[in-house]
């Protein structure tokens, strides 16, 4: 049933055309629904007009920011300091001041590097997929969605540069010919991964510009000050709104969501060759393309509701971010986290029915092992990094489960905290994946722990700084909701709806 | 000072419509008569406005499909000429001939997409005429609205039925609720 604030319209549309399938408005259908059938849910609530939706959305950029902006500004600009002051310290050092040791030559960096640019997924999902999908929903998340996805891909891309040690030699990465003249080997997934990476980052931020400019032109023509005009005219192109641009915009935009959508698939799965590729047990698994998206898309949906879910509270969106909204992202992580957790569980199937020793060893007694069921019942000694493990099937497997309940996903509060989990656990998942598979090489003269320094934590923690530093930015100078799509989706944008007002 | 002060040539008459559903009518209306040198300018696009305005799909795919496949023949240059002929690099005793050609894919794949993507937004610039920042439009200040909540008709001074008086008296049978002339910028 639709929520209580939803209203139902008296309002008599045309209703034999075949475009009012595409429509939002409940009674698209006839004119007098029978009584059984749903009416369905309004995107935007309260009957609200064209100009509401610019004026509430702009005037959050025009309107004087608000103490609070500023506090937590000073405090990410801060962690952000912290972030570059590490990142200087590693470079005129050296990476020794990691923890990285032999055995464990990957931890943290390049946990960090899969963490964020998984989270970026989630962003081109909703505004390509969804796009593609008809999913008109998404009109009202996709601005910020697509933002946070350019800010995740730009913490991440800090880690492979600086995970390379000597950082004046990163251009070795570039496809042409190092300093001996030789060339790279191009048939490396690491070499894949960044062409992989720089394509998605580069097509994020053309996808987000093509369908930031009609905003533009909103702020551009209600600017008061010179300077914003000057600014957000220059940005807008000068868009003026013609059918004779629309038709191309909308080509384009379908064209670039179209592009987008593959591509997104790509990156998570080329992320996941730099280790599938490989002959590590624990890494060397077939199934790791797909369960690489899926889990990118579960965590990148858990960090857009955790931006979301205060910005909507803060800025009193509420009718633009509706509970339908919060609704149908709960059910994405209830699926993507449900996929991610079937493969957990086929990862271990693949370990016990492969009958390869060391991948049963990867999986049981580096990873699975407990102290208290397996080691205190079973007298298999406990894997020691067990406790990452079970944090990572308990963030990501169980607590989405939560969401099979209608009551848990309106429940902004058991929303936000569900995401605080799968945050967390997807962060624990690529550590799962990436420091307990090496920390024990094949001969235990091999084996060794990783321990973190503090300019792995604190690189890390400050690249949250960064993250969010760029987003706060973000919402202050741009809309954080696409304006004119959500206009789309209004039931005054139907040309064929009834017009009371119409003169004919 | 000296010289008598002339208004720069007319651009064209825009007509603000009360809302989607009558512009809409009116752009059929328009499209019948047979105007060719005109335009709607809405705050979003309206849907199954190309076909009442008599447009064809945008051929910016055709664009994008000749830039994906330049993408494409870049990347299998760019990574097969180096690998095989150049520099040939022969990693974990894998063979340097075309059958390791899959090897290649994600570049190739990766590089298809870029370009593709460029094509599409540099298509988008040139077939929409973006950036111009200055247009007669603009110079009528109620336009503004038309990136909040105003639908407008425009109809060009070039179009062989425009003229001044029976232009507007046709927008305002056809519902419009404010007629403007606009003029070219004083050179």
């Amino acid at each position: 049933m639709s929520p209580p604030q939803n209203r139902t319209r008296t309002t008599d549309p045309h209703t034999d055309h075949p475009m009012s399938e595409t429509t939002t408005h409940p009674e698209a259908a006839h004119s007098a629904p029978p009584k059984d059938a749903l009416p369905r849910e309004l995107l935007v609530l309260n009957d609200r007009s064209f100009s509401w939706i610019t004026g509430r959305i702009s005037g959050i950029v025009e309107s004087k920011a608000p103490r609070w902006w500023f506090i937590a500004l000073f405090f990410t600009s801060l962690l952000t300091l912290v972030c570059f002051s590490c990142i200087a310290y590693l470079i005129s050092t050296g990476v020794g001041v990691w923890g990285l040791n032999h055995p464990v030559g990957w931890a943290w960096d390049i946990t960090n590097f899969v963490f964020w640019i998984g989270i970026g997924h989630a962003g081109t999902l909703i505004s390509a997929i969804l796009f593609l999908t008809r999913q008109k929903w998404r009109t009202s998340i996709n601005r910020a969605a697509e933002a946070m996805t350019l800010f995740a891909v730009m913490c991440a891309g800090i880690f492979p540069a600086i995970h390379v040690g000597r950082i004046w030699m990163v251009w070795f990465l570039a496809p042409v010919p190092n300093a001996n003249a030789i060339w790279q080997n191009f048939r490396s997934p690491l070499l894949w991964d960044v062409f992989a990476v720089s394509t998605y980052f580069t097509v994020s931020i053309l996808f987000w510009y093509v369908g930031l400019v009609p905003d533009l032109a909103s702020l551009r023509d209600r600017a008061t000050t010179r300077i914003r005009k000057l600014l957000y005219g220059f940005f807008a192109l000068g868009w003026r709104g013609g059918n004779r641009q629309w038709r191309h915009y909308e080509m384009v935009y379908l064209i670039l969501a179209g592009l987008s959508t593959p591509l997104v698939l790509s990156v998570h799965s080329v992320v996941s060759f730099d280790f599938a590729t490989s002959v590590i047990p624990g890494w060397h698994t077939t199934i790791f393309p797909p369960y690489f998206v899926a889990g990118a898309i579960f965590g990148g949906f858990a960090m857009v509701l955790t931006l979301m879910l205060p910005a909507r509270a803060i800025f009193g969106l509420h009718d633009v971010i509706t509970p339908k909204h919060v609704d149908n992202m709960a059910k994405i992580i209830l699926l993507t986290g449900s996929i991610v957790g079937y493969a957990y569980l086929m990862e271990l199937f693949m370990a016990f029915y492969g009958a390869n020793p060391y991948e049963k060893w990867a999986f049981l007694r580096n990873r699975l092992a407990d102290p208290f069921i397996a080691e205190g019942i079973f007298g298999i000694p406990r894997a020691p990094y067990w406790w990452a493990y079970w944090a990572m099937m308990t963030c990501n497997v169980v607590s989405p489960q939560l969401f099979w309940s209608k009551w848990c996903r309106s429940n902004v509060l058991v929303v936000f905290t569900v995401c605080m989990f799968v945050n967390a656990g997807m962060w624990f998942e690529r550590f799962v994946i990436i420091v307990t598979s090496i920390h024990r090489d094949f001969l235990p003269s091999s084996w060794g722990m990783f321990h973190p320094t503090w300019v792995d934590v604190w690189t890390f923690t400050g690249t949250f700084g960064l993250f969010l530093t760029l987003f706060l930015l973000f919402i202050k100078f741009l809309p954080m909701v696409a304006m004119s799509e959500v206009k789309g989706v209004l039931p005054a944008a139907d040309p064929h709806r009834h017009d009371p007002e119409a003169k004919h | 000072m000296s010289t008598p002060f002339t208004q720069p040539p007319v651009h064209g008459i825009v007509a603000e419509m009360p809302s989607a559903q009558v512009l809409f009518h009116a752009a059929e209306k328009l499209r019948d008569r047979g105007f060719k040198h005109w335009d709607v300018h809405t705050p979003f696009p309206i849907h199954g406005m190309d076909a009442a305005m008599g447009l064809k799909k945008s051929p910016v795919g055709y664009f994008v499909f000749f830039g994906g496949l330049t993408g494409s023949l870049v990347a299998l240059t760019l990574a097969g000429y180096p690998s095989i002929i150049e520099y040939p690099l022969i990693v974990a005793g894998k063979p340097l001939n075309l059958f390791t050609i899959p090897a290649f894919f994600p570049i190739i794949f990766e590089l298809t997409i870029l370009l593709s993507a460029f094509t599409a937004v540099g298509s988008l610039l040139a077939f929409s005429g973006l950036p111009r920042w200055n247009h007669p439009v603009f110079n009528w200040d109620k336009f503004a609205r038309v990136s909040d909540d105003g639908f407008f008709v425009l109809i060009e001074a070039k179009d062989a039925q425009f003229n001044e008086k029976g232009t507007a008296k046709l927008l305002a049978e056809l519902g419009a609720t404010d007629i403007a002339l606009v003029h070219e910028d004083p050179i």
